[in-house]
């Protein structure tokens, strides 16, 4: 149970860091820091106690095996959240070219 | 099975690819074969609208067949409901790429914009065609984050800061999104919809439920701009090309946000009269403030994105009623009645507002602004695009004979037959003010003497753009046929069904 208490306050973390920092890039850190919480929570999802890695073995049938599809998913989802992560940087370093700063609170065109 | 079913994904994703490679050795490949592409889906999908009816389509990926009746291979699921969606996705989409021939011209690089474009689609469609969550979720991914690129499209500053702000929030939503499918995971042992459900009716933690069903309502309620998740949608959808804007106010936010919370709240979850209320609620608040927030707009696309989130809230506080009915067991009459208005309502603001889109599109192609206090005069100049938007204007905000006058009747007639009176007032109250809205938007774009020196020789749009707001208006004045009963039956009756028998969709996809 500790282990899922760890994954939710590590995605609290990540949202401190979103809703708090001033500077872009931290911002982009702070949600992959969410990200990787809920992949963490994923893997757990399919983590059995005492389990082995999900290989038929003809030999022992009754053994217990891991979940694979869990880990099929997280996969996917790692995939997905690099995608993510570098168009948001792109955009970033377009907007550093733009403003000359990271500092969000000089980046406000849009109101209203 | 119906081999036809993958089509709807490969294509657009096929196209994309094709795009980038041959794009690159023949110019204007990328335009007429986008088109094409939309033209041949926007076939296949009306052939679905007549063969579907009542049935349930179920293509099985790689052709695994469940084990045990228990489903693992991945299913791709076309009923009454995806198949509307479906829909109004390919014709929308069809028809903004015949627009982005001559409205392409104003930026560079046409190949990244029609490769994003065909990706969008395919996301889309995989969204609305998927039978199993997780594939919701990766198609998600796939349409959003081409939707990011092409809100940045015009790479200027503005444009840079509504990206970033949509990927901020939109990244928060898929977490929230994923962390939902993990908990459903974890309670259920599988993914897939009707597999989930039946899972659900043989019993649940109840907290776990009511944690997951919030996870699943925020995130996809952060995609949908629901009112208190509204905070990215102006600003996304006013930088986006127009073509795009058309695109993303009148399909993408129904077809990730508005199909999936109904979809799911129909068909996985156990209708609930908790959550109904909450559903109505978040559905009122956008439509009442939305419309509020758009009135003070001067700049035409925002204004129109402020609109989006106040029709919206009409679609979903139809659904809403239609929920909070079913789960008190009332007449199942006025139940459908009130999913019907909600159904029909979406189905006609893709119609205008992707007109609407399209109509600021062609003002800001010749004048090259988007303040309505530098434009005026422009009916005389622009006579279809005047005409046009006028259809486009006097549909959203309700005046008969045009489609959005029958859908928001019957919304109101539902609410008063399920003696929700505060919310039927409102919804009269929210469509006065929207006339109004859109009458100063005519008056200032179109009827003013235009003070601009710059606006005395002004041209009517090239022919492509014409094609495309002419089609669209009159399938405006088309869609308000839907309101004769026996159309209306044929159309919306099987998504109805669909959605109120709670264990049809699971039990037929099981089966096959």
């Amino acid at each position: 149970m500790i282990a899922y208490i760890m994954c939710f306050i590590l995605f609290l973390v990540g949202l401190y860091g979103v809703i708090t920092r001033r500077n872009l890039v931290k911002i982009a850190v702070s949600l992959s820091i969410m990200e990787i919480s809920t992949f963490l929570f994923f893997a757990l999802v399919g983590y059995i106690d005492g389990g082995v890695a999900p290989i038929v073995d003809p030999a022992n049938p009754a053994k217990i095996y891991v979940d694979p599809l869990p880990q099929a998913l997280v996969l996917t989802a790692i995939v997905i959240g690099l995608a993510t992560t570098a168009m948001l940087m792109a955009v970033i370093i377009r907007l550093y070219r733009k403003y000359g700063t990271f500092d969000i609170r000089e980046i406000k065109n849009l109101r209203g | 099975m119906n081999p036809l079913i993958p089509l709807f994904v490969v294509i657009p994703l096929a196209g994309a690819f094709l795009i980038m490679i041959i794009g690159r050795f023949i110019e204007e490949f990328n335009k007429y074969f986008t088109s094409l592409v939309l033209l041949f889906l926007t076939c296949i999908s009306f052939y679905f609208l007549f063969i579907t009816g009542e049935n349930i389509f179920v293509y099985k990926v790689g052709g695994w067949e469940p084990i045990n009746s228990v489903p693992i291979g991945i299913y791709m699921v076309m009923d009454g409901f995806t198949v509307i969606v479906v829909c109004i996705i390919n014709l929308i989409g069809f028809l903004s790429a015949i627009y982005s021939i001559s409205y392409i011209k104003r930026y560079t690089a046409g190949n990244y914009f029609y490769a994003l474009f065909c990706l969008m689609i395919g996301g889309m469609n995989g969204v609305v065609l998927s039978g199993d969550l997780f594939n919701i979720f990766v198609f998600l991914e796939i349409s959003v984050i081409s939707s990011y690129a092409l809100v940045a499209f015009g790479v200027e500053s503005n444009e840079l800061e509504a990206s970033f702000k949509y990927q901020i929030l939109g990244g928060l939503a898929s977490f929230l999104i994923l962390f939902g499918i993990g908990f459903i995971y974890w309670e259920t042992k599988t993914l897939n919809i009707a597999d989930i459900k039946q899972a659900f009716s043989s019993g649940y933690n109840k907290t776990t439920y009511l944690f997951i069903q919030i996870l699943i309502l925020s995130g996809f309620g952060l995609k949908a701009a629901i009112i208190p998740f509204h905070a990215w949608l102006p600003d996304a959808h006013s930088s986006a090309p127009s073509p795009i804007s058309a695109m993303l106010s009148g399909i993408f936010i129904k077809a990730v946000g508005i199909y999936v919370i109904i979809r799911l709240f129909f068909n996985m979850f156990a209708v609930s009269e908790g959550m109904a209320v909450l559903i109505t609620t978040l559905g009122t608040i956008s439509m009442v403030i939305g419309v509020f927030l758009a009135i003070g707009q001067w700049d035409i696309k925002r204004l129109l994105a402020y609109h989006s989130i106040s029709q919206m809230g009409y679609v979903v506080m139809s659904v809403g009623i239609g929920m909070i009915l079913l789960s008190r067991g009332a007449k199942s009459e006025i139940v459908s009645l009130a999913i019907a208005g909600g159904l029909f309502h979406l189905i006609n603001h893709a119609a205008f507002k992707g007109l609407l889109f399209l109509n600021a599109g062609a003002i800001e192609y010749t004048t090259g602004t988007r303040n309505l206090k530098e434009m005026g005069g422009l009916a005389k100049s622009m006579p279809v695009t005047s005409a046009t938007s006028f259809i486009a204007s006097m549909s959203i905000s309700g005046v008969p004979p045009f489609n959005g006058f029958f859908s928001k009747l019957i919304i109101i007639i539902a609410a008063i037959m399920a003696k929700f009176y505060l919310l039927a007032a409102l919804a009269v109250l929210v469509s006065i003010i929207t006339l109004a809205s859109f009458l100063k938007f005519q008056r200032y774009a179109f009827f003013n003497k235009s003070a601009n020196p710059k606006n005395q020789n002004i041209r009517e749009v090239p022919f492509p753009m014409v094609f495309s707001m002419v089609i669209l208006s009159i399938i405006c004045i088309l869609l308000s046929l839907l309101v004769i009963p026996e159309i209306r039956h044929t159309i919306l009756s099987p998504a109805i069904d669909v959605l109120t028998d709670h264990l049809k969709y699971s039990n037929s996809i099981l089966v096959q």
